[in-house]
């Protein structure tokens, strides 16, 4: 038995429970003179007796399925020979594993291995009592709820509060979901970063200059020590934002500008959206195109005039991301220059200014900490940014600021080190997370700073 | 040319000014003013200059960027058949009288298309040359005769006149117009004879150019003749779906709960504050918070479309909290008012009133997440939906891939066949968020109302 079905039969007992609550109710103000009799509409007490049926049996289905891997996993222990055990928990996690898919595949007697055989019977038969006792136990739940709603229908039940607390209860905990989802990525990511930093330190980490984060398989390989400074991986971020901010700050700026206080409404109304197309475009896109187009372009501009130009050089990633960033810029700027009150703009007219005076020494002043936050906020999006990077950018740490060679970023060794192989006590994994940690802190303490520039910036001319 | 025409006229004023009599030789203001003239008003023809410089070099850029992207991708979108007179003849194919269904499924199929090129250029002799020969129809060629012939065994034992599709090198030189009777001109990994075949064949109007089925049809491939995007398209399908049935609740209820009922207290403050960073949390780091959490603590599936949709709507959320709030803030407070004073709850108000007039706003502002989930890969390489997969997904929990990376899997790629895929993949991912944004405009147009 599937949980869809447990699920579709629960919510359509609740669906039942809903219409004879409220026919229950109707027939209540019918003997008792009307609806306006009734505490509630009829339509609040089918939904106090659908809610009683639904919630408590969803509770379950959800603790029971959250629930039910580990608990059955830990019964399968006893199915597996004593020999699996004695080496250790690596090999009983392979060993349950081929469980798993044996008993998935649906064909065991094709196994050979009779001890696999019967564990992979009595994992499918736990599976199947498990599955039958959820049932049985989510519809008596959702039935015993209706029922004992059900009586407590009367012309003065107070169904219309009871069920508003739930519903308010219920937007609570969905405007919730956002602190529990950032509480999530902090524990998941500091576990993971703290079980790294008890195998390497946080000193080499922040300060060594060479990272090559193969760790030996064997003890006497050669080569593959395992060396995790992050520094050239910070370097290789920061060149490449860098690199983006030097291209997306002037031409957001100045295309904001323009739009602001050039352009007229007509050409304002086609431009804005035109350039927000480049914010929609996804990144991926922006990769294939930097990798496959521009990386070469630099490539041969570079040999024409006598430069050898890696062909994943950090400037063919940086200005294709800064490319990406313009719409960014030119639209939180755009929004904080409007924001300056014409009367700045026409009395600096008035005393004589041009236009472009007006804009350099009075509006572009006064706009000022709207459009750093602004550039924050876009240099947390080029830190951040992922796919442009993986895919224009190279792999190999070079502790270099020459946009001309291949950089790595802190993004790009994420993704390296948690595609392919999953073990996840080896340092090569859990570095990952370190570095997810540090692109989280960073990113957020730019955020907060931009976001509270631009909201106090915000209220000084409202 | 105003350019000099204000320098000229400036020199006389300062010619004149000197010229008078008695004139202090302090410059008055005005004098002053009209010496830099010309200069303020070159730099102000600069700076707005500049301006239209940015704006033109940016939507340069992405008409460069589209256009050669869509010049790229256009021709996957069709394939080149090769017409073959192919002689089923049941001794070649290696199949008694009766053929049971196993028998006909390792049949000598190759062997029948390979001796039916023979007899097209019987001139060929060396073994490297018929090699190359064999080369030229795709491989997938034999699976399409097993096809026809399993679906009507009659057919064996008679010759039937059909198109099967070229190899993809074949393919790209026929399609790309390249004059085959110079094959120095050409780049290809094709040899000189494979071009001459080639050519020979083309003037026989024995290739032809058809609309390329196969692409909207297979899973993922090894061979790029073969690669289609159905497996992606239903995987981002199934994920889209997800990320909506999780994310537009979900984020209506917030939206509602802190427009409409939150006190205003710490607790509601640091709500919001979260919501806004949030937003500008970078994709890859949902990405690792998927994989710790759903993959690793919770145990569901790897490469699944039930858990790339729940990081993408964890993604996608903030996004339609505040298009839905900002909704929900421009419905004017008359109406809840005049629903108060008729004797509505708070939530009647909210539920019969507010809602339904702010939907359209709300709507926009979750299709514009949606699309943004659409184009998102970076997370999803995180929970492993990278894998190769040939099958097509049929639920929530089979392995599957998406659009966008499988756009990032054909860029790897080698094969020059891959990137035209490539650049195809990503006109039907361009093609499907211009029809979402199109949709969010015209909801937008058609509902918005101005109170």
């Amino acid at each position: 038995m599937s949980t869809t079905t447990i699920l579709l039969v629960a919510l359509s007992l609740a669906f039942v429970s809903f219409v004879m609550g409220r026919q229950k109710a109707y027939s209540i103000a019918r003997s008792s003179g009307g609806v306006s009799k009734l505490h509630s509409l009829p339509g609040h007490y089918g939904l106090m007796v659908g809610l009683w049926c639904a919630l408590p049996a969803l509770a379950i289905i959800i603790g029971w399925k959250l629930f039910e891997g580990p608990i059955v996993s830990s019964m399968l222990d006893s199915s597996i020979p004593q020999a699996v055990h004695d080496l250790g928990e690596k090999p009983v996690d392979l060993y349950k594993n081929e469980i798993n898919n044996l008993a998935a595949s649906g064909n065991i007697a094709a196994e050979p291995d009779a001890a696999k055989q019967q564990a992979a019977t009595r994992l499918n038969t736990l599976r199947s009592y498990s599955a039958v006792a959820l049932f049985l136990l989510s519809i008596a739940v959702a039935i015993i709820g209706a029922a004992l709603a059900y009586r407590k229908i009367k012309s003065n039940t107070r169904a219309r509060p009871i069920v508003e607390r739930i519903i308010e209860f219920f937007l609570l905990a969905s405007a919730s979901i956002a602190i529990l989802t950032t509480v999530g990525i902090v524990f998941s990511v500091l576990f993971e970063a703290l079980r790294f930093f008890s195998q390497v330190s946080v000193i080499e980490f922040v300060t060594g200059t060479k990272w090559s984060p193969q760790t030996a398989i064997r003890v006497d390989q050669a080569g593959s020590s395992g060396s995790f400074g992050a520094i050239p991986l910070f370097l290789g971020t920061l060149l490449i934002s860098a690199i983006a901010m030097l291209v997306a700050v002037p031409f957001g700026l100045m295309s904001a500008i323009y739009l602001a206080e050039y352009a007229s409404p007509r050409t304002r109304a086609i431009v804005k959206p035109l350039l927000e197309i480049l914010a929609g475009i996804p990144t991926v896109v922006y990769g294939f195109f930097a990798a496959l187009t521009v990386a070469p372009l630099i490539r041969n501009l570079g040999e024409h005039i006598g430069l050898s130009v890696s062909s994943e050089s950090a400037l063919a990633a940086g200005t294709v991301m800064g490319i990406m960033i313009i719409p960014f810029v030119s639209s939180l700027s755009d929004d904080v220059i409007t924001a300056v009150p014409q009367a700045m703009r026409d009395g600096s007219s008035g005393l004589g200014a041009t236009k472009s005076e007006t804009v350099r020494k009075v509006v572009f002043p006064a706009a000022l900490p709207g459009i750093v936050g602004g550039v924050l906020l876009a240099a947390s999006r080029a830190i951040g940014e992922t796919m442009i990077v993986v895919m224009a950018a190279g792999l190999a740490a070079n502790l270099t600021i020459n946009p001309l060679e291949a950089v790595t970023t802190v993004t790009v060794q994420i993704v390296t080190l948690l595609t392919g192989d999953q073990e996840f006590d080896s340092a090569k994994t859990l570095a990952a997370f370190a570095l997810g940690l540090l692109l989280f802190i960073t990113t957020l303490i730019l955020n907060v700073i931009a976001l509270r520039v631009v909201r106090k910036y915000r209220e000084q001319y409202d | 040319m105003t350019n000099t025409d204000s320098d000229s006229s400036d020199m006389n004023n300062q010619d004149s000014s000197q010229a008078l009599p008695g004139d202090s030789p302090k410059r008055d203001t005005t004098s002053l003013v009209k010496a830099t003239l010309a200069r303020r008003y070159a730099a102000e023809k600069r700076f707005k200059f500049y301006g239209i410089f940015a704006i033109a070099a940016s939507l340069a850029f992405l008409v460069v960027l589209l256009t050669s992207i869509f010049i790229k991708g256009w021709p996957a979108f069709t394939h080149t058949y090769v017409k073959l007179n192919l002689e089923l003849d049941a001794d070649t194919l290696g199949l008694s009288d009766n053929p049971t269904a196993k028998e006909l499924r390792a049949a000598n199929y190759s062997g029948v298309i390979k001796k039916t090129m023979r007899d097209r250029f019987p001139d060929v002799k060396k073994r490297k040359a018929k090699k190359e020969l064999y080369q030229l129809i795709s491989s997938s060629g034999e699976y399409r005769l097993y096809d026809m012939v399993k679906e009507n065994p009659a057919i064996i034992g008679t010759t039937i006149e059909t198109w099967l599709p070229a190899d993809d090198e074949l393919a790209a030189i026929l399609k790309s117009g390249d004059d085959l009777s110079d094959p120095d001109s050409i780049v290809t990994r094709m040899s000189d004879q494979q071009i001459g075949f080639a050519k020979t064949l083309k003037d026989a109007g024995e290739t032809q150019t058809r609309f390329n089925k196969v692409f909207f049809t297979n899973g993922d491939s090894r061979e790029p003749e073969q690669a289609g995007i159905k497996a992606a398209l239903i995987g981002s399908a199934l994920t889209l779906l997800v990320t909506f049935m999780l994310s537009f609740p979900i984020a209506v209820a917030a939206a509602i709960y802190l427009e409409e009922f939150a006190p205003q207290n710490k607790w509601t403050d640091i709500v919001e504050v979260n919501i806004n960073n949030l937003a500008a949390v970078p994709s890859i780091v949902f990405g690792l918070l998927g994989l710790a959490v759903f993959i690793n603590f919770f145990h569901l599936p790897r490469s699944a479309p039930v858990v790339g949709g729940i990081v993408l709507s964890l993604m996608t959320l903030p996004t339609i909290i505040i298009a839905s709030r900002a909704a929900l803030k421009a419905v004017p407070p008359s109406i809840r008012e005049a629903a108060r004073g008729l004797g509505a709850s708070e939530q009647q108000v909210v539920w019969h009133h507010v809602l339904p007039l702010a939907m359209p706003g709300i709507l926009t502002g979750t299709i514009i997440g949606l699309a943004q989930a659409l184009g998102e890969t970076a997370p999803l390489l995180m929970i492993g939906m990278v894998a190769f997969i040939v099958d097509i997904p049929a639920g929530f929990t089979d392995a599957a891939t998406v659009l966008p990376v499988q756009v990032f899997l054909w860029a790897d790629s080698p094969e020059r066949a891959f990137v035209e895929k490539t650049s195809a993949a990503i006109i039907v991912l361009l093609g499907f968020l211009i029809l979402m944004n199109a949709v969010a405009v015209m909801l937008r147009k058609r509902f918005e109302r101005r109170w």
